[in-house]
């Protein structure tokens, strides 16, 4: 299996140019055992001569390891790491220094290096510094790749499984619905229940498909400009009747369009989620009051409801899977307990967040920010 | 007296059949069940009928967009209505989803399952009517 391990990106920042070339030289033909049988590691090493030039050529290199000055012309070394830092694929540090203070290695410590090497090194120390720094990194891909395999596994299954179960539930539905034609009275009623039963559980299935589809990265995303307001009117349309049944009032404050580069479908569901709970959880003549707009770097939607409030201890669970607050209020509404786990997923998906705000009694309002940038790669959304 | 219009009704669901079958005679049509792919087929050389209907997945993944190509091969004026269950919402990937594939596939209708009696008569009701001003 040798070669199938990607090789290990470094890059040495140092104005030394020589030692740049040194670390090269002793790094190039070094190997790194993987763990996995007898595969091993290549290191692929660049070299900067500035902090500029190292955090320049990173944008075209992710490097895996920096090695990295101190003392650097410019930008010095622990500002370097101020930068790395604040990215979301951060590299790990190993910080060359000729002054080895304590100071320096708390400082650096802290802004996030994982190990130090002292000027003047030998090759045997660079390779031992370098070979534990990658045994970690090695040992985090190995992680990445079975957590990314088990959530692909877990799509699978589910998906199998969904369609094994929404069959036999189809030909129960389908003997209602001509049964509910033909019985009258208290019989078709019975009959009705027992189609808004199945409809319910039909919906769970699906929303668990949904779920794991997002998180196993099984989803083929089409990120193209979609029109916000427009799944917004669509949502609110969609949530009318049921609103209407019980007086409740949807009240929209939003632009005309809202250009957004966005998945089409996610945002569907992001909106219909929070719309349904919003009228789901209302009381009867309740208002759901929805704002659209652009905010900081993307946009803001909130849903704001009237209704039975979630009690505090109760906010922080909200968004953990299967998590319905189960109380004397909730009793008589049907509900996966998926939605806002799915909700909360999705944002992450566009480096937003989603948050709550509510008062027991008195409503519930929603807010989900998203970031107009492209966002990351699905397989990404850690969850 | 006028032939009743005959529909064939194809799903390897012997309920779901059943059901069909059930609406279907209920609205007054004369209904030819087969319980998939083979059993459509030679109830095909056996008669033209006015109009199919086809779940997609029985014998083979893709049953129902074979007979559908059939049926439009033998009987070009017969409309065909497919049914899927699974949809994209299952997470399967189905031809019926790939844009390119429709052309060939040729069916006049995509109706997911379960079908409500209602929209099962008005759809067939508007396929045999459109087929009948294009006759």
């Amino acid at each position: 299996m040798t070669g199938a391990e990607q090789p290990l990106r470094v890059l040495v920042v140092d104005d030394e140019e020589a030692l740049g070339i040194g670390v090269r030289r002793v790094l190039e033909p070094f190997r790194v055992p993987t763990g996995e049988s007898a595969a091993e590691a290549a290191l692929e090493v660049r070299i900067a001569k500035s902090g500029e030039e190292g955090l320049d050529i990173l944008k075209g290199f992710p490097a895996d390891l920096v090695l990295l000055d101190y003392k650097l012309p410019g930008m010095n070394g622990i500002e370097v790491l101020r930068h790395l830092s604040r990215d979301g694929a951060k590299p790990m540090v190993i910080m060359i220094t000729a002054y080895a203070s304590l100071e320096t290695a708390v400082k650096a410590t802290k802004m996030g290096s994982y190990d130090f090497l002292a000027k003047p090194f030998t090759p045997e120390e660079l390779r031992y510094a370098v070979r534990k720094a990658a045994e970690h990194i090695l040992l985090r891909r190995r992680a990445e790749r079975l957590a990314a395999e088990r959530r692909r596994i877990r799509f699978e299954f589910l998906s199998v499984l969904a369609h094994e179960l929404k069959a036999p539930l189809d030909a129960v539905e389908g003997y209602l619905d001509i049964l509910v034609e033909k019985v009258p009275g208290q019989s078709a009623q019975m009959l009705g229940r027992c189609q808004e039963r199945i409809t319910g559980m039909k919906k769970l299935i699906l929303d668990l498909l949904d779920l794991t589809r997002i998180e196993s990265g099984e989803k083929n995303r089409e990120l193209r400009r979609v029109d916000l307001a427009g799944v917004l009117r669509r949502g609110v349309e969609t949530q009318s009747s049921r609103a209407g049944k019980r007086q409740i009032r949807i009240e929209v404050d939003a632009p005309p369009t809202l250009d957004f580069l966005a998945d089409e479908g996610e945002m569907d569901i992001i909106v219909n989620n929070l719309l349904s709970n919003a009228v789901k959880y209302n009381s009867p003549g309740g208002r759901v009051s929805v704002a659209l707009r652009r905010g900081p770097g993307g946009v803001e939607l909130r849903v704001a409801d009237t209704g039975i409030g979630i009690a505090e201890d109760d906010q922080r669970k909200l968004f953990k899977e299967f998590v319905r607050i189960r109380n004397a209020e909730t009793a008589g509404i049907p509900g996966s307990g998926l939605g806002l786990s799915t909700v909360r997923k999705l944002t992450m998906l566009y480096g937003g967040d989603v948050a709550v705000e509510s008062l027991v009694g008195k409503g519930s309002a929603f807010t989900v920010r998203l970031r107009e940038a492209a966002p990351a790669p699905v397989q990404n959304a850690q969850v | 007296m006028k032939k009743k219009t005959n529909i064939l009704v194809v799903d390897d669901d012997k309920d779901i059949l059943d059901q069909l079958t059930l609406v279907l005679t209920d609205a007054g049509y004369e209904v030819i069940a087969a319980e998939g792919e083979a059993q459509a087929e030679e109830r095909l050389i056996d008669a033209r009928p006015d109009l199919a209907i086809v779940d997609v997945m029985m014998e083979n993944q893709d049953s129902g967009f074979m007979l559908s190509h059939k049926v439009k091969k033998l009987y070009p004026g017969t409309p065909v209505i497919i049914l899927t269950s699974v949809s994209s919402v299952t997470g399967f990937k189905f031809p019926l989803e790939a844009g390119g594939e429709k052309p060939w596939i040729k069916a006049d209708s995509f109706l997911n399952k379960p079908v409500r009696p209602e929209l099962l008569r008005n759809e067939v009701k508007r396929l045999l009517e459109a087929c009948s001003v294009r006759a």
